[in-house]
């Protein structure tokens, strides 16, 4: 039996690397979503700061290339883009379902996500968003808007990456009473550190060679000392336990005084060096260089992501995964964008 | 000789002081005594675990069964009696002016809480003015001890500027 498709649209809100990554999975994707789940995926309108740019009977793939972070190119958003609209108004005018948010991250104001999230949930529109900083800072106002109105606000992409964290818990561990998670929330420091430990390579030495690679940022500062796997921790302490957690609570150290003295020592002992985020259900948020016995599922290399979640029922689990990258956070934003496609 | 006892006691007054009396009778010093009055034995008996010293002499193994007899008399259950005193160990690393700063110090502090050790440390310094690495092993009567010696090393280190790196 054939039956019609949902169409749901969908705008882009902040059309960089992750962004433009959505638009790219979206259309690579289409015919099999629409197949498997019944859905008919729309791009009906992108915005960032060069412009904003709608069709309500959805953008086509070639338009989308054109204006994705790839090619920077100005001209074709001026050609394109609707004169005197705002990212505003393409969430609160332009009919849709879905607003997905990936503006970049700012964890002092959660701006201009903070906004964009409430816009959209107050027009009535589900939120799928990579952007932490508006979760670390007002996590309960915004689910509690959400639930005011009715409406998903989900953010897999924002923890993680491409691995599944919080639908493990919320979803596939439904019922487990979680006692703990820790684990590698950064890839840029686990990048470091295991480099430092196999090559025996200074820091700065190391943290030169993750720019030049662009796996550090050119202001590393932020995974370095600790803050985005802090900003991570909040995030998780108020989804999956359940409390109001600010970045204040955090007891923060970064990798930044490591050694490769110290990774020797700790190898001879049998144990490698890891940035782990911790958090339980007492409320202990705590981000720290920590040994990790080699044969640990935690010790896992390069850039790589992992997170151990412990529970009354199903004991321990660990997910391993990529934890940045633009198609891996798409991947997040995407199964984000069907899951509340069917459930709503 | 350092010796952790296990023991317990009936869960009436007076009872710790009459189970701790014999130890300097038989030439015992006390170091330390962790009555755990929260863990209740089945049998209503409230576990206590004392660490002794006794002086290594020819009459130390005499003194010490002599010691546990006279408990066993007073009705004292006596468990355990340890020969293999320090059962768990923990590898921190430090990383810092750990010498500057008087590493001897910060071991003397474990060493003389009578219920942990710092049992090895390696120490790597890349030269002068530049941070040193040390692997330090700290070994303790039991699993509580233990938390609370590295409580007391991560105080001192922190007061000092070192950071500290602990297993997970
Ligand atoms: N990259 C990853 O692997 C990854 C993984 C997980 C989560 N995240 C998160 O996802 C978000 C996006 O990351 P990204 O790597 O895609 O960053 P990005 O490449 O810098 O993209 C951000 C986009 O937002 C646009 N923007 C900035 N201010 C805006 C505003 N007021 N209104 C509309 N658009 C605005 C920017 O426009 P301009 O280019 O014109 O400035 C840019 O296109 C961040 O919050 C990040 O933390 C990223």
């Amino acid at each position: 039996m054939k039956r019609k498709n949902e169409t749901v649209r969908i705008s882009i809100i902040g059309f960089g690397y992750v962004g433009s990554g959505v638009a790219e999975v979206v259309t690579r994707k289409r015919a099999e979503i629409a197949r498997k789940h019944g859905l008919d995926l729309k791009i009906v309108g992108v915005a960032d700061l060069r412009g904003v740019v709608v069709d309500e009977d959805g953008l086509s793939a070639k338009t989308l290339r054109k204006l994705s972070a790839g090619e920077r190119g100005v001209g074709s958003w001026k050609e394109a883009a609707a004169e005197g609209l705002t990212s505003l108004d393409l969430i609160k005018e332009v009919e849709h379902e879905v607003v997905v948010e990936a503006t970049p991250t700012n964890v002092e104001t959660g701006e201009p996500g903070l906004t964009h999230i409430i816009s959209a949930l107050e027009a009535g529109r589900h939120v799928v968003t990579s952007n932490k900083g508006p979760l670390a800072l007002e996590y309960r106002r915004l689910t509690e808007l959400a639930a005011r109105r009715g409406r998903e606000l989900r953010f897999e992409a924002a923890v993680g990456g491409a691995m599944p964290l919080i639908s493990l818990v919320r979803q596939n561990l439904a019922g487990n009473g979680v006692i703990s998670l820790r684990g590698i929330l950064n890839g840029t420091c686990n990048y470091i550190l295991t480099r430092m430990a196999e090559e025996g390579l200074p820091y700065e030495h190391v943290l030169k060679e993750a720019k030049e690679l662009g796996i550090a940022e050119t202001d590393p500062s932020k995974d370095v000392e600790g803050t985005d796997t802090a900003v991570k921790l909040v995030i998780l302490a108020n989804s999956v336990f359940e409390r109001n957690a600010t970045y204040k609570d955090v007891a923060v150290a970064g990798i930044t005084e490591i050694t490769t003295d110290a990774l020797r020592l700790a190898s001879e002992a049998g144990f490698v060096i890891k940035l782990i985020g911790e958090v339980n259900k007492e409320g202990f948020l705590r981000v720290a260089p920590r040994l990790v016995p080699k044969a640990d599922p935690l010790n896992v290399g390069g850039t790589l992501n992992v997170a151990k979640v412990k529970t009354d029922l199903a004991g321990e689990i660990t997910v391993i995964g990529k934890g940045a990258g633009p198609i891996e956070a798409a991947s997040a934003v995407l199964s984000d964008i069907i899951w509340t496609a069917k459930h709503f | 000789m350092k010796i952790s006892m296990d023991i317990e006691l009936k869960d009436i007054p007076g009872q710790l002081v009459l189970a701790l009396k014999p130890v300097s009778d038989f030439g015992g010093n006390i170091l330390s005594v962790l009555h755990q009055r929260e863990k209740k034995t089945p049998s209503g008996k409230i576990p206590v675990q004392v660490v002794l010293e006794i002086a290594e002499t020819a009459t130390a193994e005499r003194r010490l069964e002599g010691l546990v007899e006279e408990l066993k008399k007073q009705g004292v259950n006596v468990v355990r009696v340890g020969k293999e005193r320090l059962r768990e160990s923990v590898v921190v690393l430090l990383i810092g002016h750990i010498v500057h700063t008087d590493l001897r110090e910060t071991i003397d502090k474990i060493d003389r809480t009578g219920f942990a050790e710092v049992v090895a440390l390696t120490l790597s310094m890349p030269g002068v003015n530049k941070k040193s690495s040390a692997s330090v092993t700290v070994s303790a009567v039991g699993r509580e001890e233990l938390k609370a010696a590295l409580k007391i090393l991560e105080a001192t280190a922190d007061g000092k500027g070192i950071a500290v790196v602990s297993p997970i």
